[in-house]
């Protein structure tokens, strides 16, 4: 039986400009609210036990968000799931903690997860993203694209603990194309172009707005939306949880595996 | 009806906190409009963190809405970067459910809870799209009312707000949204906004300030008397009899983003007569109303379970004074509303032992900080202010709070108190050192902060006769006790801007014309006044100099017994010559007890409105001095019997 649980969920529509924080305490009220055993730590102040993977930059959308949920030991025989009776499978928790979760957050999949997994913020090293931009047309945006790609190096300002760093970008950028705009999106009117990028995450992230900005300072970036996140191992990549169509919940049978 | 969402949108990614432009919070009502419904939108002028969980607000939107002619919506100010965006792109204010512009309302309706926001209320009108002076608005554009402790004395903002709603909103609100159905029931060309100010003014509590006429004798204030026979010579306050009739907010509103107060609010009674003479809030909700021990339980069940939050608080001005404090704690704690951990908290103490017992059963989590508010540095003062707290009461507290494994404990004073001395205000820093030493006894490194206010006098109270201290002696006090604080290890001094104090005290007691003032310090650009990064006071000095007012008789000036107040045609139910008698009381270091376990004053809150104090239990809660039997000793020293001073160096 496992003792944690592993979520996929999308972040879309208004409740993008929350922050990560803000999602954190959702997901503690939804928790609580669908009555799952959750484990808590110790302590004067014993907090529920969830691992939220990487922040997602107030503002962006995702359709790859995780956390990790730390499930309590249960008395007596452990042939049941942890969660008892209330929720027959996996399928209809994860249908009903979308329901305990505002409108624009909701789960995807959902898996058990074995106890020596590791944590999403340490396995996970790269991210694809939908951008759509605005500024400047298709062919423009496609030069800058490859002006970026052939550069050695890209140099960016950015400050920590109040000292100004100067960072390459370029080995951060995996992949970067233009893309015909996603099925199902609005878009921001005729002259928007759609980037598709995959960013790493070590050993800094790359923020969406950063590589706009690289691109051209009359740039506006009108959307971003994480699609994927990757685990990559000896030259293998997978999703920590991965789904195979948007919006229906199914339990990742690679995520199975390894919960058995 | 357009959304302005697609034209707001865009500029949410260049503002700070944009998740407070949304909306989208559970228990919201995004309701759909239609001709026959009046439309309110309940606008709270501050920041969306400060007003969303406002409980007069979320009452009366539920109230609305459940209404089949009424429906409400809500809007909060913009902070100042949203603002300017919005006014560069030509966006109005909007409301956070359909994000419909202000102006498409019938109703403007504003929650002043605090004086320094009335430059926001103008601020707000004017990007609502409509005139900030109500004799310029005609019936097409939204009526402009306004509701909350501030309406005691609206006069500075009679110029700009249509009507006031005195007291509590429950019944008035749907008797208002009959009197404006009808009024938009009729045909548009057909309208006229003088009628329904009439019809308005003829409904109780509601004051309609332009049927009144304020006569003046050089810079005093003379009289103010109706202009009409359908406005009554005094508008007396609304009171809800029975709280049990209300268990509102059944849906309390959980928002998406952080906000202060940010846990299930439940209130467990309204008024209060510990009889404190600085208090405004003490004096114009009377009587004491409780809500039913089971029902309180019924709401905190229903509530954390629809919620998910983990921490309860049970809010009033003073709520370990709740007859049923000690078996509502118990049923929480014990799993009685619900079968996960919760914690719970009060947020105003009382000062005593008891409560710290009470305080510790329930705070088994963040047991970081606990607040007191002995509010006088001296036995006299707090006498003076009748606010009954001995020496002992604290240091009890103090000891029973560390000893249960409390770090910090921070203390409420103010300075600036009528008949105060420099040793009242020395006591202070004598209070704190010796509360550190108790908590040395106890714990490593205890820490005391004292936090220190400049005290602004408030209508209706037995102080509104009073001079306030100038900014220049408030700041003299603090720096004497900067003085001697500085020696003193674990004690830390936190005081507020006493210029911020003297402004307040303006808006407090000032009459109609301080209206000119607040329009020219907006027009200045001074918003958001209630933030020390944006107060100015030389906005308004220079706005006092154009009207030719000055600080010295609006603020600082000592009032007579005959002094015609700008609030007098308004009641908050206490009569005059109670209020001068606690006055006269409060110079000569006269305390008064607490009338709910003792005869009646006759102050008029009961009285008048033929009602009683409403408790769920008929015997006083135990404890302390405060509790059954009040410590009412004159003369300076009272003997301390109990003074911990183990571990003390």
């Amino acid at each position: 039986m496992a003792d944690r649980l592993r979520v996929r969920f999308a972040k879309v529509g208004k409740i993008r400009f929350t922050s990560h924080r803000d999602v954190a305490r959702m997901w503690e009220r939804a928790l609580r609210r669908s009555g799952l055993p959750v484990a808590r730590s110790q302590g004067f102040n014993p907090r529920p036990l969830v691992a939220f993977g990487l922040a997602l930059p107030t503002g962006c959308e995702s359709r790859a968000e995780y956390l990790d949920v730390t499930l309590a030991s249960r008395e007596g025989p452990a042939t049941t799931q942890p969660w008892g009776d209330s929720y027959p499978d996996l399928g209809s928790l994860a249908a009903a903690l979308s329901d305990f979760l505002p409108e624009g957050v909701d789960v995807v999949a959902l898996a058990g997860l074995a106890s020596d997994a590791g944590s999403l913020q340490q396995e996970v090293s790269s991210c694809s993203w939908e951008l759509e931009v605005l500024g400047v047309t298709a062919s423009e945006l496609v030069r800058r694209v490859e002006h970026l790609l052939d550069a050695p190096s890209v140099s960016v300002q950015r400050e920590r603990k109040g000292r100004q760093f100067d960072d390459d970008l370029r080995p951060s950028v995996r992949s970067l194309a233009l893309i015909e705009p996603p099925e199902g999106v609005a878009t921001s009117g005729s002259s928007s172009s759609w980037l598709r990028t995959e960013l790493a995450t070590r050993p800094r992230g790359v923020r969406p707005r950063e590589l706009v900005e690289v691109l051209g300072t009359d740039l506006v970036l009108a959307r971003a939306r994480r699609t994927q996140q990757w685990i990559e191992r000896d030259g293998d990549r997978w999703e920590p949880l991965s789904v195979d169509d948007f919006g229906r919940t199914i339990i990742a049978p690679h995520a199975m595996e390894r919960a058995s | 009806m357009e959304s302005l969402w697609p034209s707001i949108e865009p500029l949410l990614d260049g503002v700070s906190k944009p998740a407070r432009y949304i909306g989208g919070e559970q228990g919201a009502t995004v309701p759909i409009h239609r001709d026959g419904l009046v439309a309110w939108l309940l606008v709270y002028p501050d920041t969306y963190e400060i007003g969303l969980p406002n409980q007069g607000l979320q009452i009366l939107y539920e109230l609305l809405n459940e209404r089949e002619d009424a429906l409400a919506e809500r809007s909060y100010a913009p902070w100042v970067d949203m603002e300017s965006a919005m006014r560069r792109a030509g966006i109005p204010l909007f409301s956070v459910e359909n994000h419909f512009s202000a102006a498409t309302f019938d109703v403007l309706a504003f929650n002043l809870s605090a004086e320094l926001v009335y430059t926001n209320v103008l601020n707000l009108i004017d990007l609502a799209g409509v005139p900030v002076r109500g004799a310029q608005r005609t019936a097409a554009h939204p009526l402009v009312l306004a509701g909350g402790h501030c309406t005691f004395n609206p006069e500075p903002l009679a110029d700009f707000v249509d009507a006031f709603v005195l007291g509590d909103g429950e019944e008035v609100v749907g008797e208002i949204n009959e009197v404006l159905g009808g009024w938009l029931a009729t045909e548009r060309q057909l309208r006229d906004r003088a009628a329904l100010l009439e019809g308005l003014a003829s409904i109780e509590g509601v004051y309609v300030p332009s049927l009144y006429r304020v006569d003046y004798d050089g810079p005093v204030m003379t009289g103010i008397r109706p202009t009409t026979p359908r406005a009554p010579t005094q508008v007396v306050k609304r009171t809800i009899s029975d709280l049990a009739q209300w268990p509102y907010p059944k849906r309390q509103l959980v928002p998406l983003t952080e906000v202060v107060h940010d846990r299930l609010n439940v209130e467990v009674f309204r008024g209060c007569t510990r009889g404190c003479r600085f208090c405004q809030a003490g004096m114009i909700t009377r009587p004491v109303r409780e809500r039913p021990e089971s029902q309180v339980r019924s709401m905190i069940r229903a509530g954390l379970e629809r919620t998910g939050y983990d921490e309860v608080a049970l809010t009033s001005l003073s709520t370990a004074d709740f007859s049923s404090i000690e078996d509502t704690v118990r049923a929480v704690v014990g799993g009685e509303c619900g079968d996960q951990p919760v914690s719970v908290s009060l947020p105003s103490l009382r000062v005593d032992a008891f409560t710290v017992a009470t305080a510790t059963q329930i705070a088994h989590a963040r047991r970081t900080g606990l607040t007191f508010a002995p509010e006088g540095g001296t036995w006299r003062m707090r006498r003076v202010i009748n606010k009954l707290i001995t020496e002992e009461d604290l240091y009890s507290a103090v000891d029973a709070a560390f000893s249960n494994g409390w770090r910090r404990v921070k203390l409420y004073f103010l300075i600036g108190l009528p008949t105060e001395r420099d040793e009242d205000v020395l006591g202070i820093a004598e209070l704190g050192r010796r509360c550190v030493e108790i908590g040395r006894g106890h714990v490593r490194g205890p820490t005391v902060v004292a936090s220190v206010g400049g005290f602004v006098p408030k209508p209706q109270t037995p102080f509104q006769w009073f001079g306030q201290d100038t900014a220049g002696e408030l700041r003299r006090k603090v720096n004497l006790l900067k003085d001697v604080c500085r020696g003193v290890r674990g004690l830390s001094l936190r005081w507020h801007d006493p210029e911020a104090s003297v402004v307040e005290g303006l808006a407090s007691r000032g009459d109609r014309r301080m209206g000119a003032v607040i329009e020219r310090v907006w027009r200045a650009g001074g918003t958001f006044q209630e933030w020390s990064e944006c107060f100015d006071l030389s906005l308004w000095e220079e706005a006092l100099a154009a009207e030719g007012l000055s600080l010295e008789t609006v603020a600082h000036r000592d009032r007579d017994a005959d002094e015609v107040f700008p609030w007098d045609h308004l009641s908050a139910g206490l009569h005059r010559d109670f209020l001068w008698s606690d006055w006269q009381d409060a110079l000569s270091a006269v305390a008064v007890e607490d009338c709910r376990w003792t005869p009646c004053y006759d102050c008029g809150a009961c009285t008048d409105a033929g009602l009683e104090h409403v408790v769920a239990s008929g015997v006083a809660p135990a404890g302390g001095s405060q509790g059954t039997g009040q410590d009412l000793s004159v003369g300076d020293r009272v003997p301390v019997r109990f003074v911990t001073t183990a571990g003390a160096r």
